[in-house]
Order: C-alpha cells, then structure tokens, then sequence
C-alpha cells in the first residue's frame, strides 16, 4: 500500500512548470492575478498534495492501528509510511522519532509538558532569544511560572541578528535547554545554529529548534545539527494545516512523560492505572489526522523531488532582487539583514507615513497578499520600535515579475496617502 | 456575493478610503492637548497596534472640549477625528446616541440619519471589511470609557493572531 510518489521532475528547477502545480496561483482578487507572498504564515499546496489526500478518503480511509479490515491495515500502512517520509526528510536516525502533532505550537508544548515538566526544577535555565514567535516564547512563560525555572533572551541587534557575543554570556553551566528559532518568521533572519548549538552542548544542555520557518525553506538535517528537538508545521511546507511534526531523539521521547492522556497512547488501562504505550504512539493520543498524515508526506515528496538545496537557490536569488527592488520605492524601510544570504525569503518593511494595515489594504486591491501586524513577534516589533510591520514572504514559485507586482503597488500605495 | 472567487478590486478602495478620510487622516481635529481634562481614557486595539488617548473637558453634563492624540492605521485616526468634532458641545446624552449610532453602522452597512453625521457617514464603507471595522471602532469605545470615569478601552479581550 502506497500513495504515489507524486511525479515531479521539474530538474533544472523549472518555475512555470512548478507555478502549473498551484492552481491558486491563477486565482483573481478583484481584476488582479493574485500575488500570493503570505508564505511565511501558510504556504499553498500542490495539486499532488491535494489529490492524494482526495484519494485517501476516498479510497482508504479507516481509523488506524489495532484494526484487522483492509481498510484499516491500509490507512495505519500509509500513516507510518508519511511517518518514514519525513524522517527521512530530516534525515533522522530512525521513523519513530517523528511525532505527528497539530503543528509547530503544539510541538513546543509537547516538549515544555512531556520533557520540561519532567526534567527542569527551580533555578533550572531555559534560554530563548528575543526574535522567537510567540509559540516559543509563551510556553516557556508557563512552565516558568508552574516551576520557577529562569528564562533567559539572547538579545536582537538592530540588524535583526542575534547578538553572539551576548549569548556566550547567557548560556551558562545553569542552561538546561536552549529554545532557539533557525530562522525568524518576522524579520527572515537566519540564526547561526552551528555557532549556538556548540555552546549549549558544551554545557551539556538540551537544544530544541523551532523549525517552522526553516525546514520548510532550507536543507535541514537533524543529525548534522547535533541538536534535541526540532519542531515544524506542514502547512508552511506545502502540507496541509492541522498537521506538524515533533522530532527528537529517541531516547529522549523514550525518557519523557506523555503529553495528552487517552487512547492509542497506552499499553494497559486497569481501573486503577495506565502504562504507556512505546514511542512514537505515546505521544499520539486520540484518533490522529491521518489524511493530514498522508498529504504531510506528499508535500516532502514534492520537496525532496526538487531539492531543497534548489528550492534555497531559487529563493535567495528572489530574495536578493526584492531588497534591490524595494529598497528603489521611495519611502520604503526593510528591517532585518542586509543581505539575502544571512536571510530566508522574508522581507519585513514600512511605509513612511502610512500604516502598515492601510498599506496591506491597498495591496490587496492590487492582488498583492502581505501580512500586516505584529507577526507573534512583538518583542521584536518592542526592540525595532515599530508597532507592526508589512510583511512580504517568498516560497518556491514566487517570480521576480511578482516582486516587481508589488514594487509598483507599494509605489502607487505611497502615491494614494502621499500629502499626509 | 454571488461568485466568491470574484471579490476585491479597487472599487471597494475607494469606498473604503473616502476622501473625507483621508483628509481627517492627514490633518486631524482637536489634536492638542487639553490644559484642564475633567476625564480621559486610553483605548488600544491589540491587533493592530492602534492606539488612541482621548482626554474630555465636561462642564455639567455637557462635552466643552476634547482632544485625542494616538498612532495608527488612518481608519482608526480619521474615526478618532471625525468622532471628536461631533461630540464637542454636545450632552453626554448625544454623544452615547451617537456611539450607539456608529455602532449600528457598522454592524448593518448603513448609513445613520443622524444631525451632524455626514462625515462620519463616510466610514460607512468600513462594515465591508470586517477586519477594519474594530479599527474605526476604536475612538467610540474610548469615549465610551472615557465618560464612564476613565480608564482603558480594548477591543479585544486576548490576543488570536496566527502568524
């Protein structure tokens, strides 16, 4: 039983024939093609993504484990086979340090429940940097709050860097788990992970990598990494939403608690106690999102196919022609690293003198997709000293002509408020 | 909407952002500060970031002068401005039925028969965009406030941005 690995042979990485894989990508806001540069809140789907889910439910669909029908045999077979897909994709050791979660948010608290719960006490450091999402800042606040651990920032520079020299000082013999981002969701700057993890470790502490921007646009290979944990969401990657990804190593999923209490994640239940059932299915409690599952394994199938090292190519190059092309607008600001190297394909920005919801708005008109707002970064938005920020966010089949979309709207945006 | 693939378009735009908008956008009314505010408030809509610090000079029961400073996108300034100028003079009376007014606004579509009104009337345009609305809310729910002895004015009870 297998879901069709879905024919993509798009080498050398060939845009139009990418782009004829996103029917939403022909999509008219008003008069206007969409230009869709929202990534880094959620990615589209390819139509592969789409009719292999399709095929699934249509064909497939049981609840899994434990039932002796073909349907069910077939939909637990294709469960663990998106399972292996990804651990493949990150290059793990083995299929069962993938945990399948809700998404990037929930793999975070897994991880704060089943392994901070367990293994931090009072005094304890937790060490995050102040460029995180809130998804990996709040949790940390909790268990701080429950336990009296102490939670400590490496500070941003106003490049949108972290400050290295500061975090020598930070990670200390007291750090137990350094919680960093690989790459900011609001300014795209990219964290110097093989400088980060070696001095945690040299502290023995625990590394958790919030990869939710990462994974889905760089190489990514956990054991290279010589991290812990790393944490991401399909939905930014092409999958569909409601389906993300916990990876650890096996020991120490082995050595944690459970997460949620229920069915599929015990071995026995008397009325009295439960024991737990083996990794990965101890974390797994309830009936899983088994079609999510399976369109999360078609989505890096279709990465994989194109490389991912093609995949950051192409985004760079983009990336590179965006912060030329609107650093040109007149009256535009770009937060973050100068160049599209120290970045993924997220370009943070203002407007001199109009808000960034108004320049949002008329984007919108144009066909253009930004996001506006605090991007669940306000401490950044609090050390950059803006209340919010446009955000413009590349993926694989976004042109230079889309830039150039919304170079000319941002000037026609300036135009529409000019004589503020 | 009949065909849900067909929405959008620069029509909308300028129903939204009317000239008169503009125009309270770019030189706002009752700017400066009052020397001698009987009450004042501060409202914020998390969301955005808008926020706006509105200080009221009440003489018996009516509003004498008022004044608002804040930062923000131009719905929720231009309705600040908009808002100011019609309370000023008038009862506290008058200016809940307008808060109650505006309320009904933007929550039917329509425009309100109301004496004095007819620039705010322009933010009439703003009920189609669900997402603005609580941007040009922002002003009457920290009159609101204000009048009831102060204090902060949200629009939102926590945060649910997901990005």
């Amino acid at each position: 039983m297998t879901i069709t690995t879905p024919e993509v042979d798009h080498q050398p990485f060939d845009i139009e024939r990418i782009r004829r894989d996103f029917p939403i990508l022909k999509r008219e806001i008003g008069d206007r093609q969409l230009v869709y540069l929202d990534n880094a809140a959620t990615s589209q789907r390819p139509v592969q993504v789409l009719a292999e889910m399709t095929r699934f439910y249509r064909d497939h669909n049981a609840n899994i484990h434990r039932g002796v029908h073909t349907l069910s045999v077939e939909a637990t077979d294709l469960y663990e086979e998106a399972r292996r897909k990804i651990a493949r994709f990150v290059n793990a050791r083995r299929a069962e340090e993938i945990i399948f979660t809700r998404n990037t948010t929930e793999s975070i608290n897994l991880v704060a429940h089943g392994w901070g719960r367990k293994f931090l006490e009072a005094g304890d450091e937790v060490v995050i940097s102040e460029i995180e999402h809130h998804s990996n800042i709040v949790p940390w606040q909790m268990l701080r709050d429950e336990r009296g651990i102490v939670l400590k920032y490496i500070p941003m520079q106003p490049d949108g860097t972290l400050d290295l020299e500061a975090a020598r000082n930070i990670i200390g013999p007291k750090t137990k788990l350094l919680a960093i981002t690989a790459m900011s969701n609001a300014l795209g700057t990219i964290v110097p992970l093989d400088v980060l993890v070696p001095m945690a470790k040299e502290h023995g502490a625990k590394v958790l990598v919030d990869g939710a921007q990462s994974v889905p646009h760089l190489p990514v290979d956990v054991q290279a990494l010589d991290v812990d944990f790393l944490a991401f969401s399909a939905h930014k990657m092409l999958g569909p939403t409601g389906m993300g990804a916990l990876w650890a190593r096996y020991e120490i999923l082995d050595a944690m608690n459970p997460f949620m209490g229920g069915g599929d994640m015990i071995l026995t239940v008397t009325m009295e106690r439960s024991t737990w059932a083996d990794v990965p299915a101890k974390f797994e409690a309830g009936t899983p999102n088994v079609g999510g599952a399976v369109g999360f394994g078609v989505a890096v199938d279709y990465l994989s196919a194109l490389g991912m090292d093609a995949v950051r190519a192409h985004e760079v190059e983009l990336t590179d022609y965006a912060l030329r092309r609107l650093g040109d607008v007149p009256g535009v600001t770009i937060f973050g690293p100068p160049s599209a190297e120290e970045r993924g394909g997220v370009i943070s920005f203002e407007l001199e003198g109009v808000h960034p919801h108004d320049v949002g708005q008329v984007l919108d008109t144009h066909g253009v997709a930004v996001r506006t707002g605090h991007h669940c970064a306000q401490p950044v938005m609090a050390a950059l000293t803006v209340p919010a920020t446009a955000r413009a966010s590349f993926y694989l089949y976004n042109t230079p002509e889309e830039v150039d979309r919304l170079a000319v709207a941002l000037e026609e945006v300036a135009r529409f408020f000019g004589g503020a | 909407m009949n065909d849900p693939l067909k929405t959008g378009g620069s029509g909308l735009l300028d129903e939204l952002y009317r000239e008169i908008i503009l125009d309270h956008y770019r030189r706002p009314r009752n700017h400066d500060p009052l020397k001698t505010p009987t009450c004042s408030a501060d409202g914020a809509n998390p969301l955005c970031g808008d926020t706006i610090h509105l200080e009221v000079g009440l003489d018996d029961h009516t509003i004498e002068d008022i004044a608002f400073a804040g930062a923000g996108c131009s719905i929720s300034q231009a309705s600040a401005s908009m808002m100011t100028e019609y309370v000023k003079g008038r009862t506290v009376e008058e200016a809940r039925k307008g808060a109650e007014a505006f309320q009904q606004m933007m929550t039917t579509g329509e425009t309100q028969d109301l004496e004095g009104f007819d620039d705010i009337d322009a933010l009439q345009g703003v009920s189609k965009f669900p997402a603005r609305v609580k941007c040009a809310s922002l002003a009457w729910k920290t009159l609101e406030q204000a009048l009831e002895g102060g204090g902060v004015a949200s629009t939102e009870e926590g945060e649910t941005s997901h990005d």
